[in-house]
């Protein structure tokens, strides 16, 4: 496959707002952009799937406790078990993990406020697909936003995801949210399906960005759909 | 009557009359002499007379219920009316070129060129942020953008100029960060990026904080939406949120004392009059409306804000070439038992009113559908030139739209400059006790940051997001922020708001032309030409002639001001009666400046250190001028003087010089110099900047008045090494006065300012950002 030949979806739910950032960021990185409908139970042949920040259903209940439910949504967890990529942002993480794709939650900000600030990253795993353009231990400038990003596990669970390498971002320098083990972001046990708090989208140009470090994320994937 | 049969009568609309006497147009032709509760509602008696002259009988309770809040203060602009006609007449054929829609439509709208057009407006939501600070704030952001959609435009940005008690006080820790969070929430939700405003504390503001929400859209040059019902046949369409009791305010009064004696059994009137908002469904709303635009689906569009209903269907049949005839009892609504005064007056938000011919209706209705839109036709415009709302059946109100909307009751408020006006001008804070040692001013530099009105405001933005859409080039601490607009061709606008209120407390006049000079050269400094201005009006009482002269002053100075800047100004909103017994807010009129920049990619930042050795540059003269500085506040709490001159042909000049080192890459940072005067402007490019310099003094120049003079019409840039020449000759050419003030050093991690020495930029960190997160946690 050409890059130009991969075919990324991003997922807009009512409340969706980082939709046309993800699109941008695909398109940034040499792929096609294929808008996706939540109530449209086809992914239209694409090759992986963003589920974008936002608020999806207004959030109400919890975050991203109504988008699981979503005819879209169904279609992306049969894709995933199959083995397709699939990246959750913010909002896109908590439907990620009420959709069961991902463990944990992520619970109000220790600090209650909602945060709007660059954060430095550091990478923990390169392997995942979505991780491959980067080197381990470097560090990221991106983006956060968001009132409800504090990463909680089970003890066990924290555990495993450190021991299998399934954390891919950790915040370094100070912990925005108060998430476990300074948890950013987490890949299931393929390294297929990744979620993360901050914002890579909002880092794919130094005019608009802090940096250009989340162009990786989507340019790892694109690799790997070439390859493949 | 009781509650209970009221409660029945509503939820059976078919119920026989009888059950329940209608305040219908027969009803009220019958009864004339019927009492009525008008001067509650607000009004004078002499316009209840004038209402029963032109409807040539009394009005019943929903027509009652319409004039009154149509013909306050917030919507007829009773009190100013007579003063905002300066607006139209300063403003030039030229200066007119540009606009495609200005006062009197919901937003100005400006031509920004490639077939672009941009709208923006500011608006007040004082009083309910008092009462209520999250949803008053809230629901400001959810006005000012809906405003901006009613024009056919996106909402691409949000700014909120806000003013509060002092920093410290109790009060203000419950206002403000309930409008931090309120303002947050919404703008959040609704996925505009936040890019300025301002925070500025104030004794006066106590009790009266003053919320005002600027928004900006972008639409197609050709796209324009006009809040017009024309076309005889073609169907009014409400869609959004459903109809509640909230914010029906005032009109209550109506309710409680003619239809529903007995309150005790319900407690649905309890609601709190500040309406509360739902940021997904405006969110929602506002792609609904957008496709709907996209589709050509809409003949004329107006939003729900104040007076809800009554001011939705009378100003666009006002506006249109016929009248209109609602149902009321097709309006879709989420409490029991409404009468018509309450669901024509109800102020629930989320809710748009759109003009749609009948052969789109069915495509219209698919549209609300796709976004799970609540849309009912609710009546359709008709041929004469009256507006009819029936309701079960019968007439409830049969007026003329424009005696409503457009021909309220217009005052020539007395107005009167106060003696104690020569008071304050004579209290010279030239006399004030002034730091003179290298410690002294030392000290006072680093605690004047420290001071709530300089100090960072990262507490407060960190809670906005400014990144979202992708199109922030420059937002806050920025002095302007900056967004993209045209991807392919990286044209972008610039939007500032500014008003030192203390500046326009001395001089009313001066001081309103500061503040538009001020958010005219915060625009002029990221690169961007300003184009266009819109204000809000912030005052005290209309009926204290003292306060008219300080509103007639500022409008007078405002309007002067643009002319002689040659920007238009596009539109306004005021804000009477902020004030507590018979103390009046500061005068605020703030003025909101919209610019263009051709290539965004040639903006300029606010911090330093681009390269070591850069040359730090300051523009225009520095004179000893403290009235109303902050200096004056923070070190002797003094208010007095006069404010700093203005000089508005200086202030095109700079912003020309801006723009071409902006376009030919000769300025690598710029800040312009205000409250705290250098000493500020230093610590702020350093601190955003991360990055030292080395600043030195001229030859004879007094420290004190050199750091701290709050003197108008300045700006300090940094200048690559290579362009330095070509710079100071294109300031030289020109006659603006530019003098080299220092270096850029990246290495020293310090601002090292001669006659002082140096200061870490740690210990200016910690100066700066600790204030309000120690205040406000």
């Amino acid at each position: 496959m050409s890059a130009a030949g991969a075919r990324i979806g991003v997922i807009t739910f009512p409340g969706s707002l980082d939709d046309g950032d993800a699109r941008r960021a695909v398109r940034r990185a040499g792929a096609s952009d294929v808008a996706l409908w939540h109530g449209d139970a086809d992914l239209h042949g694409v090759d992986a799937v963003i589920v974008p920040g936002g608020f999806s259903y207004g959030d109400y209940l919890r975050c991203g406790a109504i988008a699981k439910f979503a005819p879209v949504m169904t279609e992306v967890v049969r894709a995933a078990d199959r083995g397709m990529p699939v990246l959750g942002v913010c909002n896109g993480f908590q439907v990620l993990c009420e959709a069961g794709l991902l463990p944990g939650v992520l619970t109000r900000n220790s600090g209650l406020h909602y945060v709007c600030r660059d954060q430095w990253l550091r990478v923990e795993n390169n392997t995942s697909t979505w991780t491959t353009r980067y080197e381990a231990g470097a560090d990221l400038l991106v983006p956060i936003k968001h009132g409800e990003g504090r990463y909680v596990a089970e003890e066990p669970v924290l555990d495993r995801l450190e021991g299998e390498g399934r954390v891919l971002f950790r915040y370094v320098e100070d912990n925005p949210n108060g998430s476990r083990r300074d948890i950013a972001g987490i890949t299931d046990e393929r390294g297929r399906v990744a979620g993360l708090m901050p914002h890579p989208e909002h880092a794919i140009d130094p005019l608009t960005g802090p940096t250009d470090d989340g162009l990786g994320m989507f340019l790892s994937a694109l690799d790997s759909l070439v390859a493949a | 009557m009781t509650e209970s049969t009221h409660e029945s009568a509503a939820h059976d609309s078919t119920a026989p009359s009888g059950t329940e006497q209608v305040d219908s147009v027969e009803h009220a032709a019958r009864t004339p002499e019927l009492a009525q509760p008008y001067r509650e509602l607000g009004l004078a008696d002499d316009e209840y007379e004038r209402i029963r002259e032109i409807l040539g009988r009394r009005p019943t309770e929903a027509e009652l219920a319409m004039y009154s809040v149509m013909w306050s203060e917030h919507c007829s602009y009773k009190s100013s009316k007579t003063h905002l006609k300066y607006f139209g007449e300063t403003t030039t054929e030229e200066m007119r070129s540009k606009m495609l829609a200005g006062i009197g439509e919901n937003a100005g709208v400006v031509d920004i060129g490639d077939g672009w057009a941009v709208t923006f407006k500011v608006e007040s939501h004082n009083h309910p942020s008092y009462v209520e600070p999250y949803q008053g704030a809230a629901t400001g952001v959810g006005g000012i953008v809906r405003d901006i959609m009613a024009m056919g435009a996106r909402p691409v940005a949000v700014a909120d100029p806000l003013r509060f008690g002092p920093a410290e006080a109790e009060d203000t820790r419950r206002v403000l960060p309930g409008v931090v969070e309120g303002i947050g929430g919404y703008g959040n939700c609704l996925g505009l990026p936040n890019i300025g405003g301002e925070v500025v504390f104030d004794e006066s503001y106590a009790r009266n904080p003053l919320v005002n929400a600027m928004c900006v859209g972008v639409l197609k040059s050709d796209e324009l939406q006009l809040a017009h019902a024309t076309g005889a046949g073609n169907k009014v369409v409400l869609f959004g949120a459903r109809t509640g009791l909230d914010g029906i305010g005032g009109v209550s009064v109506l309710a409680s004392e003619t239809f529903s004696g007995d309150e005790t059994g319900s407690g649905r009137k309890k609601l709190p009059s500040v309406q509360v908002g739902d940021p997904f469904t405006e969110k929602v709303l506002i792609e609904c409306c957008l496709e709907l635009y996209g589709s050509d689906l809409v003949v004329g569009v107006q939003d729900l804000g104040g007076a809800g209903l009554s001011c939705a269907t009378s100003e666009l049949a006002a506006a249109g070439d016929g009248g209109m005839r609602i149902d009321l009892d097709t309006v879709p609504l989420r409490a029991e038992g409404m009468n018509p005064a309450e669901i024509l007056s109800s102020e629930s938000q989320e809710r748009m009113c759109a003009i749609v011919r009948p052969e789109d209706v069915e495509s219209f209705m698919a549209v609300c559908r796709k976004w799970d839109v609540t849309a009912t036709v609710i009546g359709e415009v008709t041929e004469d030139d009256r507006l009819r709302i029936d309701w079960r059946g019968e007439c409830v109100v049969d007026v003329p739209p424009r005696t409503v909307a457009d021909e309220g009751p217009v005052y020539q408020r007395p107005v009167r400059r106060p003696a104690e006006q020569d008071l304050i001008t004579a209290d010279d804070p030239n006399t004030l006790a002034r730091p003179g040692t290298a410690d002294e001013l030392r000290e006072t530099l680093l605690r004047m940051a420290a001071s709530p009105n300089l100090c960072s405001r990262e507490w407060v933005t960190g809670q906005y997001d400014h990144y979202v859409r992708g199109n922030t080039v420059l937002a806050q601490p920025s002095d302007g922020g900056v967004l993209r607009v045209d991807e392919e061709t990286g044209r972008g606008i610039a939007v500032a708001t500014d008003c030192n209120a203390r500046y326009t407390r001395l001089d009313p006049y001066e001081g309103a032309r500061l503040a538009l000079a001020e958010a005219y050269r915060n625009v002029a400094v990221t690169g961007s030409k300003p184009v266009a201005v819109t204000n809000c009006l912030n005052f005290g009482s209309a009926e204290d002639p003292a306060v008219m002269w300080q509103f007639q002053q500022s409008v007078r100075g405002l309007a002067d001001a643009a002319a002689e800047l040659g920007v238009p100004v596009t539109g306004g909103n005021v804000s009477f009666y902020n004030q507590t017994g018979s103390s009046p807010i500061l005068p605020t009129p703030v003025a909101g400046v919209l610019g263009v920049i051709d290539d965004v990619t040639k903006r300029i930042p606010t911090g330093i250190g681009a390269a070591s050795g850069e040359s730090l540059l300051l523009l225009g003269e520095t004179r000893e001028e403290f009235g109303g500085s902050e200096w004056s506040r923070v070190a002797h709490d003094h208010l007095g003087g006069t404010p700093p001159r203005v000089d508005l042909e200086r202030e095109r000049l700079l912003a020309d010089v801006l723009g071409i080192g902006s376009r030919d890459g000769l300025i690598s940072a710029a800040h312009d110099l205000s409250e705290g005067g250098l000493a500020q402007a230093l610590v702020e490019m350093s601190l955003i900047g991360e990055t030292g310099a080395r600043i030195v003094l001229p030859e004879e120049a007094d420290p004190f008045v050199w750091l701290f003079s709050e003197s108008a019409g300045r700006v300090l840039v940094s200048v690559p090494r290579g362009a330095e020449l070509k710079f100071t000759e294109l300031c030289a050419a020109r006659g603006l006065p530019c003098s080299k003030t220092g270096v850029v050093d990246t290495e020293s991690g310090a601002l090292e300012i001669q006659g002082i020495g140096e200061i870490p930029l740690s210990e200016l960190r910690e100066a700066w950002e600790g204030t309000l997160p120690r205040l406000f946690g």
